[in-house]
């Protein structure tokens, strides 16, 4: 069995509470969520805090799915399960429902939570990429009060985000524009793997059925996830078309930047990079003209 | 699909029923190593070496020596003072206990820290300070005889290579003249790559040695617990009697649990330098890290055939990486285990192997399941060469397989390489298995999805194995013979209870013992106790792998089943007043009884005579008191399962990502004791072949480090990877068991990875893709259609 290092224990009651506790206990303190990540770091020794800031007790406070007609905004502890059974977030993003169904397993995604997997900064992780897809924005409270962050600048690189020691992210917020619609596909070694290489993908298009914007963001193939600007840049005013699916393909595949390992190689990687860009709006595109979010 | 019933009382022996182990294991109440838990108890933690080759410069052991917790702290030079820093491995070498010069793979076993609890052990281990040396490793097998290699074994006087040993089998010359006149010659480069077991429950051990009495009681995790008794009273010097080795419930075995690891020397050792029991428990990473791995071998492949698809002879050459200690487990004359039997199910005129086994900076092992003494990789062998010489011929797979079988007239078949196989109808599994996948309609649906682009494989494989070892004059490990003693005791009241020299993982054996003795006494499998795992509570004999419980033990509970009916026989002879030959045995749902000859319900039921077998009143003349039989079997020959297995899978063109839709089994493992055991172990068979095939892989880097240290890394196929499978049967007993059983643990593992890379090869031959080496990963599949298949280094 594997055992972790000894570790001080503090449990949070309230987001002040917690940030609190960060910034008396200093650097060597961690917030925990759903800890399927932290804690297999911690039984291997990869990580090695000194105390733990369990904030599981703030799901009250921080597990929410609030809609509007023109935002959604997300809770950080909402968990994987509550987005992925969530009829009225499929409605307006069922890229979340996509995602949520390949990522890891029903025992993780009953802890897992929003915010524990977009600070985990995992070059791999599904979330990240959806939220890049959507061009949501993070919002980060501190002692000093609250600042909001788009997607393309929360992540400095792997396993790196600018969430400050004592800070903590408490909230995503995802822009709701008209007739549009969005979707996410994986490729895994197998079922509840990280992804060899993923991508989602969301499109809006215009009255006249031209496509008013397209956001593509791909998973696993480079130190982040990245949102990929020359993709919208060159559909938008195209038709849709299967034309328009094979160009962004192409340019996301020049665009990312895998690397070789164990789960596949880089012309492998750079290959599914095209093709699930293809097929993720293609299914977006095709959720737009069924009227499912449109 | 199959239905059950709780039909705990019936049937009255062979045939369906839930497993009577199922009471426990499904509410919680299983007892496994890790449960137990002694008064006093302490707590063992290893320190492994993070590199795979390195002197070793110094060991300090101040800092963790004095960690408050901390009872003793060991390393590889104490152990050597006291003689035990090397022990014997299954085949002849030796094996680090602690590493004394050098560490020789990635997470061997250094020094350990006895302390209070699990968190103060691990915690002590950081505080012992190792410098190492760091030397470069020998990583890829193709290199480790190369002049410029590195020398692993330094150890051994003498050495001056990192070869482990040569072996051959069949007729060089003979083999030879029919690839020299052979019209069509197919030559391929297989890699069976390095996988592990991965039981669910790691290895661990509790050691409780009393200094008082001078005894050892070591719980442990393994599959054959009286060789293990043997083994550490012959290296550790402790007297056999003073010694009692048991295997409580163990959460999966296959193969992993055969030899004696480090780490139970090492709570032993705990236990004597502090007087209190030592529980060791191997977390994740050190199970998939440091212990018996399976296969490993690079096959050269040869077959060579007539243009009308007569095959004529095999010869293949093995490169086989052993790691750093030669631990294989295989009967002493069979260091390439039973690979000798890679011609398969065909009638040959020739077949020749050489097998070249090296050393690298790797794990030691090699044993393993699911490989049934390697021959998972012959069957891999033959399986797959036969159809890449359908592939050259344009013959369909199943019509040359069917043209080149063994014939049922031809049992018992000698094959070209000395193996005696006891029974078979080949052409009657491969129809069934036709039959069930409506064979001809999958490759009329084939031809019509790939005119549109889509690729849809459809593979076969045809195995045979040679289970059961093993025949005393031809089978040992380290000098101890094969054979396996059972011991049956029938009580006053009719029940029973039986036990064993072998030990169940998760095979059922609580089960299916009882059924062997209820079919042959006549009595309810619930009133048979089976009692096994224990060495001072069961005869002697070698343990369970290979697929060796049902042709040996339970041959030898079947035979001291009839012994016992024998006595009954005399006994209700007295009871009735008649000569025991005028008596007639009869077994129905009411249970079994002995009755006159000609005259029915006139006579004693075995609860009677056991009754009168303990009780007052004069028995026959001769005839001793007790319904007791002890005996041990020595089988005649190994046992033959054989199977019939096709894969259909789906590859997307886009993404290369194989799906396995659909997957038809029909195995021949002679009688059938429970179906529902045979079928669950087909079933789990079955996943593990698809594992191997699309996922699991235990990689290295260029510096020697394990690539597949976690379940992350690892991959194991969960349900959703694989289908319903499609069982089907063919009964051909074997002549020489007592119920014409035959072994099945390992058939479908052994028989499913072959189907499952044909049919993906199968699918890509529109990319013009020959072969492709497992694991079938996405990645490896759309390299193959680049044609750029490489093999797993």
């Amino acid at each position: 069995m594997q055992v972790p290092a000894p570790i001080e224990y503090e449990r949070a009651v309230s987001v002040e509470h917690a940030i609190g506790l960060l910034e008396r206990l200093g650097e060597e303190a961690r917030l925990i969520a759903g800890g399927h990540s932290l804690l297999p770091m911690m039984k291997l020794r990869l990580a090695n805090p000194e105390y733990l800031v369990d904030i599981n007790d703030l799901h009250a406070e921080l597990g929410y799915i609030r809609i509007t007609a023109t935002q959604v905004r997300i809770g950080a502890m909402t968990r994987h399960r509550e987005l992925l059974e969530s009829d009225e977030l499929a409605a307006v993003c069922p890229i979340f429902r996509d995602a949520e169904r390949v990522i890891a397993d029903p025992p993780v995604r009953n802890r897992g939570t929003l915010g524990g997997a977009l600070c985990q900064a995992d070059p791999s992780e599904d979330l990240s990429s959806v939220c890049t897809t959507l061009d949501a924005s993070c919002v980060i409270r501190g002692p000093e009060g609250e600042r909001t962050v788009s997607m393309d600048d929360f992540h400095l690189g792997p396993y790196e985000t600018v969430v400050g020691h004592a800070e903590m992210l408490t909230e995503v917020r995802i822009p709701v524009r008209p007739r549009g619609s969005s979707a996410y596909a994986k490729v895994d070694r197998r079922a509840g793997d990280w992804a060899v290489a993923a991508a989602g993908a969301a499109l809006w298009v215009d009255e006249r059925g031209t496509i008013a914007d397209a956001r593509v963001g791909l998973a696993a193939v480079g130190p982040n996830t990245t949102g990929i600007p020359e993709v919208s840049a060159a559909l938008r005013g195209r038709p849709p078309s299967d034309e328009a699916w094979s160009l962004a393909g192409a340019i996301a595949a020049q665009a990312c930047r895998p690397v070789t390992d164990s789960r596949g190689t880089a012309d492998y990687k750079r290959h599914l990079a095209g093709e699930l860009t293809r097929r993720t709006l293609r299914a977006a595109w095709e959720r737009v003209r069924e009227g499912g979010a449109a | 699909m199959s239905t059950f019933v709780d039909n705990d009382q019936r049937p009255l022996g062979h045939g369906r029923m839930l497993r009577k182990e199922d009471r426990r294991f499904v509410r919680g109440r299983g007892t496994y190593v890790d449960d137990i838990s002694l008064p006093g108890m302490l707590h063992l933690a290893v320190l492994r070496s993070p590199v795979a080759h390195a002197r070793i410069v110094g060991v300090d052991t101040l800092a963790a020596e004095a960690h408050p917790k901390v009872k003793a702290v060991v390393t590889g030079a104490m152990l050597a003072e006291r003689g035990l820093a090397w022990m014997p491995t299954l085949s002849g070498d030796v094996q680090a206990v602690l590493a004394t010069d050098k560490v020789r793979f990635q997470g061997q076993e250094v020094a350990f820290v006895v302390a209070e609890d699990r968190y103060a052990a691990r915690d002590a281990l950081e505080l012992i300070d190792v410098e190492y040396d760091v030397l470069e490793p020998v990583v890829d097998v193709r290199r480790a005889l190369d002049d410029d290699a590195p020398l692993i074994r330094d150890d051994l006087e003498g050495k001056r290579d990192n070869h482990c040993f040569d072996w051959e089998t069949g007729d060089p010359a003979a083999t030879a003249a029919v690839f020299d006149r052979a019209e069509v010659v197919v030559r391929q480069e297989l890699v069976f790559p390095r996988v592990h077991p991965a039981p669910m429950e790691t290895c661990g051990a509790v050691a409780d040695y009393d200094r008082v009495e001078e005894r050892l009681t070591l719980w442990a995790t393994t599959q054959a617990p009286h060789a293990h008794r043997t083994l550490l009273s012959m290296f550790a010097g402790l007297p056999e009697h003073r010694i009692r080795v048991v295997s409580p419930d163990i959460g999966g075995g296959f193969g992993n649990k055969v030899p004696i690891y480090p780490g139970y020397v090492h709570a032993i050792v705990g236990s004597m330098l502090t007087g209190r029991p030592v529980k060791w428990t191997e977390d994740r990473t050190e199970n998939l890290v440091a212990s018996g791995f399976a296969r490993d071998y690079v096959m050269q492949g040869e077959i060579a055939a007539t243009r009308d698809g007569r095959i004529l002879g095999l010869r293949s050459h093995v490169l086989a990486d052993h790691g750093a200690f030669n631990g294989t487990a295989a009967p002493r004359k069979f260091p390439g285990g039973f690979f000798g039997v890679f011609t398969g199910s065909y009638d040959l005129e020739a077949a020749y192997c050489s097998m070249t086994a090296v050393h690298t900076n790797k794990a030691p092992g090699g044993v393993a399941y699911a490989c049934s003494f390697r021959i998972a990789e012959a069957v891999y062998l033959v399986e797959r060469m036969v159809d890449l010489l359908a592939a050259e011929l344009g013959r369909d797979p199943v019509s040359l397989r069917m043209q080149n079988f063994i014939r049922p007239e031809q049992f018992p078949y000698t094959s070209r390489t000395g193996w005696v196989y006891d029974s078979g109808d080949y052409p009657r599994a491969m129809a069934e298995a036709l039959r069930i996948a409506g064979y001809d309609e999958l490759r009329a649906e084939q031809a019509e999805r790939r005119s549109r682009g889509e690729l849809m494989g459809i593979g076969v494989s045809f195995f045979t194995e040679a289970v059961g070892a093993g025949p005393r004059k031809d089978m040992d490990m380290l000098g101890l013979g094969m054979a396996d003693g059972c011991e049956l005791r029938v009580h006053p009241t009719g029940s029973a209870v039986i036990r064993l020299a072998v030990q169940t993982q998760g095979q059922g054996h609580e089960t299916t013992f009882a059924q062997l003795v209820a079919e042959e006494l006549g009595i309810r499998p619930d009133d048979v106790d089976v009692v096994h795992g224990d060495t001072d509570n069961t005869p002697y004999g070698l343990g369970t792998y290979g697929s060796r419980s049902t042709p040996v033990s339970g041959a030898a509970a079947v035979l001291a089943a009839r012994r016992v009916r024998d006595k009954a026989r005399l006994i209700a002879a007295g009871m009735l007043e008649v000569a025991p030959e005028d008596l007639e045995w009869t077994k129905d749902d009411s249970g079994g009884r002995f009755d006159v000859r000609g005259v029915p319900d006139t006579g004693v039921t075995i609860q009677q005579i056991a009754m009168r077998a303990h009780g007052a009143g004069d028995l026959p003349a001769g005839v001793e008191g007790g319904l007791d039989a002890q005996i041990s079997y020595n089988p005649d020959n190994l046992t033959y399962p054989f199977g019939a297995y096709i894969c259909v899978v789906d590859v997307d063109p886009g993404t290369a990502v194989v799906k396995v839709r659909r997957f038809i089994a029909v195995d021949d493992c002679g009688t059938r004791i429970n179906e529902m055991i045979v079928e669950g172990q087909i079933h789990g068979g079955l996943a593990d072949g698809i594992g191997m095939a699309l996922m699991e892989f235990i990689g290295f880097d260029e510096h020697g480090n394990c690539l597949g240290g976690s379940l992350m890394d690892y991959l194991i196929p969960t349900a959703l990877e694989v289908p319903d499978w499609e069982c089907g049967t063919t009964v051909t007993p074997s002549p020489h068991h007592p119920i014409g059983a035959k072994g099945v643990g390992e058939s479908a593992t052994v028989g499913s990875p072959p189907a499952v890379v044909n049919a993906v090869v199968d699918a890509l031959a529109l990319y013009g893709v020959r072969h492709a080496d497992m694991p079938l990963t996405p990645s490896r599949v759309w390299e193959a259609m680049q044609g750029r298949a490489a093999p797993p280094f």
